[in-house]
């Protein structure tokens, strides 16, 4: 199952010769890949949500979509390419299911679709607006930033966007190069009034999704692309909530705590075992789930307990979320914490084509922060 | 923007056939992918060597060859612009992404910017009506009012200016010379349509029936404020009015104005949607965003430009050298007009058809009121800098809005001086009532400070309200505390 679900983009000995099925590109290409730098392990089968479904994470977005459309009447999807089904599929069968009016394309240009999905929100209609990869979310900045997030706030409570939420592509894929691979949460951590959510699985990004359509404030919704085929679980298939601002503890340990989001938590938990196997270390593995506004309480209560800590993501060290956290556990957990805070993270560069595999905070970086802390 | 995308499959859900999907292409996929050991990475490969989206095609019957990867348009089967069946021999122009014929002479196509887009007047300067047909023979009572609102907002904005130069607010912008397309426009309206403004529009609210004392707390950022003192002065909102809250950041209300048209249009509410702004906020991205979309996805929306000639300092000649912004409309495929907005009448008569219109056919309309911004943009400025003080003159002078209503208004003997005396007299004890009111009123509560950032306070937010608390018991002589609210 495990292995099914892996992206294995190459065979054991490495590079592989692929013809490329192109007429004016005849002779075969020597393409070096990576093999996937994490590995899927799906949770257990949850069943407090009545009957499930094998669904990979694409599949899943639009089991959420689809619940939301069918029990909101005043719910609308738009975005670049979503009618056909979107071009990582999420919205498959939606418009001939709900009709055109809700199911619906708009015109290339992102400040334009959250501007509209604000107007949409503050007219009263649940707005899910698609963001066709989170690298193009940017010229819709200043409509985040300077409108959705404030919205409340200016206007005394008088008006809100809270029926917001926007949907993009995000994280490492492999090959995305630098507009096809950011995370660009900590960009919207600085911004207080909207909430940031990344899931980690199928099963998360349901439950996830759908408090985020449910809640009554601005959400942007980060899910990890490479998961979309290559995470595969039971999911239930009707409507169900998991909260926002919780942290999840994946396992329990007591020598170090180990916090990442989406796809880097599957690298974590590999960690996990790496450290448990060679070392004899018991890590804590903590997926944080939502960025804004962060749950303190769960992972500060696990560094007291462990009183060492390992933030990764696949964003830029500088700047990126783990700064924040840390200083925040640093200041809560002082008397606790028994090494430095240790952020393994990618570096302050674009995100690079052919370097990937250098560049992302793989488990071998992880693994030699975790005995570095062990033995300060 | 280039964009990858992995079509990446597994096998082929009835779900995803499109109609007018090509089986045999579709197959070609699968039985190139089903040859390699992962078809997943096979495909993925093939999306990253082309660097392109990877899509079925559609009319590819005549197609040779095996194009997987190929651009295909989505368009839009409501839009205007349906395409055309794919006819080869005809020697017309087949191209999707147009309706047009061939020419076989080059030729540009110029701006027509010398003679441009007519200006729309009902009266002129001495409140002659110009052409009867044309004339909204609207009732004594309802002009009196349209004057009443415009001269009612223009002592509200000395009084509140002066007030700024004195230093008891911190800011104003002033409605000098375009109080006529604020009455014109909300007179045409009903009053359940959603307003979107730019910031000089505080007439609509008048028109509205905003009380004085609202202006006022809003301007004072006073414990009656409805914005709870949060924005700058004249950032007005009503909710009750429907009249969304002023935001300073340039045009960003266009597209949502837009989305809050096509929300209004799929809940059957029979609402329109207005959207003011200045022929400077009309140069930013979001202006251009805000028309496409409404026109693509048909919205029930007027786009009103206010165009006083500046920009703060910037003329319109290093604004735009287009015809306007009326002569954009056309082409995003919308309905455009120009006005005198001056005249009231005029802007009433637009507005009322446009409403009409956008409402029953679900489509946009373009209203450019060409007029003079008389006062400074605002008093952080002193536009003798840039502008003479004779083509100020002129404008307050020779052609005002609210000096044409009165012409017109004393012609029928509707008003004499004697009511414009009583009248003034009683404006001005109106807003100073007001004014004094507002300024001996205590600023709002600290503590709402923290309020409504999100619709329940985070935790996070809880501790540091709770520490700002903590920190004012220690020090709090060192605050205004006794001007704000317990």
């Amino acid at each position: 199952m495990a292995a099914a679900a892996r992206l294995v983009l190459r065979t054991a000995s490495g590079a592989k010769v692929l013809r490329a099925g192109l007429g004016w590109l005849g002779a075969p290409i020597r393409v070096p890949h990576a093999a996937a730098h994490f590995t899927f392990h799906p949770d257990p089968v949850p069943t407090r949500h009545g009957p499930t479904q094998k669904m990979n994470l694409f599949q899943s977005i639009t089991s959420a979509l689809d619940n939301t459309l069918s029990s909101d009447p005043t719910a609308v999807i738009f975005g670049e390419d979503v009618a056909f089904g979107g071009v990582f599929r999420c919205t498959v069968g939606l418009r001939d299911k709900y009709g055109k009016d809700r199911v619906f394309n708009t015109p290339l240009c992102e400040q334009g679709i959250v501007g509209f999905g604000i107007g949409v929100a503050v007219a009263g209609a649940t707005a899910i607006a698609e963001i066709q990869f989170a690298d193009y979310i940017f010229p819709a900045f200043d409509q985040i930033v300077n409108e959705a997030a404030k919205y409340r706030y200016r206007s005394g409570n008088m008006f809100d966007c809270g029926n917001l939420t926007i949907r993009a592509p995000w994280g490492c894929v492999g090959h995305g190069s630098l507009y096809h691979s950011q995370s660009p949460e900590a960009f919207f951590a600085h911004c207080p009034g909207i909430k940031v959510v990344i899931p980690r699985s199928p099963v998360q990004a349901k439950g996830l999704l759908l408090s985020c359509i449910a809640d009554k404030n601005p959400c942007i919704f980060f899910e990890p692309k490479i998961l979309y085929r290559a995470a595969v679980e039971q999911v239930p298939t009707e409507p169900y909530l998991i909260p926002l601002s919780q942290a999840e503890v994946l396992q329990e340990g007591s020598d170090v705590t180990l916090v990442a989001w989406g796809t880097q938590v599957h690298v974590m938990k590999e960690v996990a075992a790496m450290a448990q196997e060679k070392l004899g270390v018991s890590c804590e593995v903590i997926d944080l789930q939502t960025i804004l506004p962060w749950d303190t309480e769960t992972v500060c209560k696990s560094v007291v307990k462990t009183g060492r800590l390992l933030i990764s993501h696949e964003a830029p060290v500088t700047g990126g979320f783990a700064a924040e956290i840390s200083s925040t556990v640093q200041e809560e957990c002082f008397l606790n914490l028994e090494a430095p805070i240790a952020r393994v993270c990618g570096y302050d560069t674009p995100f690079p084509h052919i370097f990937e595999p250098f560049y992302i905070p793989d488990k071998w970086k992880c693994f030699d922060a975790v005995k570095r802390m062990i033995n300060y | 923007m280039h964009r990858i995308t992995e079509m990446a499959r597994s096998k082929l859900g009835a779900q995803e056939m499109r109609p007018n999907t090509s089986y045999r292409l579709r197959v070609s996929v699968l039985a190139r992918a089903q040859r390699c050991a992962a078809k997943m990475a096979a495909l993925m490969r093939f999306g990253k060597l082309c660097r392109i989206k990877i899509r079925v095609i559609g009319q590819s019957s005549s197609f040779k060859g095996s194009p997987t990867c190929l651009l295909r348009r989505t368009f839009s089967i409501y839009g205007r612009l349906s395409q055309q069946t794919f006819d080869s021999p005809s020697d017309k122009p087949q191209f999707p992404g147009a309706s047009a014929e061939f020419v076989d002479q080059l030729e540009f196509i110029q701006p027509n910017v010398i003679s441009g887009i007519p200006v729309y007047r009902v009266m002129d300067r001495k409140g002659q009506i110009i052409n009867p047909s044309e004339d909204p023979k609207l009732s004594k009572e309802t002009v009196l009012k349209f004057y009443q609102k415009m001269t009612l907002l223009n002592t509200m904005d000395r009084i509140l200016y002066e007030s700024q130069r004195q230093g008891r607010i911190s800011f104003y912008m002033t409605n000098y010379g375009e109080e006529g397309t604020h009455v014109g426009s909300a007179a045409a309206l009903e009053p359940s349509d959603l307003v979107f403004g730019q910031y000089r529009e505080a007439g609509v609210l008048m028109y509205r029936g905003f009380p004085l004392d609202l202006f006022m707390a809003q301007c004072y950022a006073n414990a009656d404020d409805l914005g709870k003192g949060r924005q700058m002065p004249v950032h007005y909102g009503s909710k009750e009015l429907n009249f969304v809250t002023i935001s300073s950041p340039l045009a960003t209300q266009i597209p949502q104005a837009a989305g809050a048209a096509y929300a209004m249009k799929t809940l059957n509410s029979n609402r329109a949607v207005i959207c003011y702004f200045g022929e400077g906020a009309a140069s930013e991205g979001d202006a251009h965003a805000g028309f496409n979309f409404s026109a693509t996805l048909e919205c029930p929306i007027i786009f009103f430009c206010r165009n006083n000639g500046y920009a703060i300092s910037t003329p319109t000649n290093e604004q735009y050298r287009g015809d306007g912004i009326a002569a954009r409309g056309p082409g995003y495929g919308m309905m455009s007009i120009r006005v005198d907005g001056n005249d009231v009448f005029a802007v009433y008569n637009a507005t009322r058809e446009a409403r009409r219109r956008a409402v029953a056919e679900n489509q946009p309309f373009l209203i450019e009121a060409m007029t003079y911004r008389i006062g400074h943009h605002s008093t952080s400025d002193d536009s003798s800098a840039y502008r003479s003080v004779d083509e100020v003159n002129y404008w307050d002078k020779q052609d005002h809005p609210i000096s044409r209503l009165r012409h017109y208004m004393t012609a029928r003997g509707w008003w004499a001086e004697d009511e414009e005396r009583s009248w003034r007299k009683q404006s001005r004890q109106l807003v100073m009532e007001a004014f004094e009111k507002a300024e001996r009123r205590l600023k709002p509560r600290p503590e709402w400070l923290f309020t409504d950032v999100y619709d329940e306070n985070p935790t996070g937010l809880q501790k540091q309200q709770e520490a700002l608390q903590r920190h004012l018991e220690q020090y709090k002589e060192h605050y205004p505390l006794d001007l704000y609210d317990k």
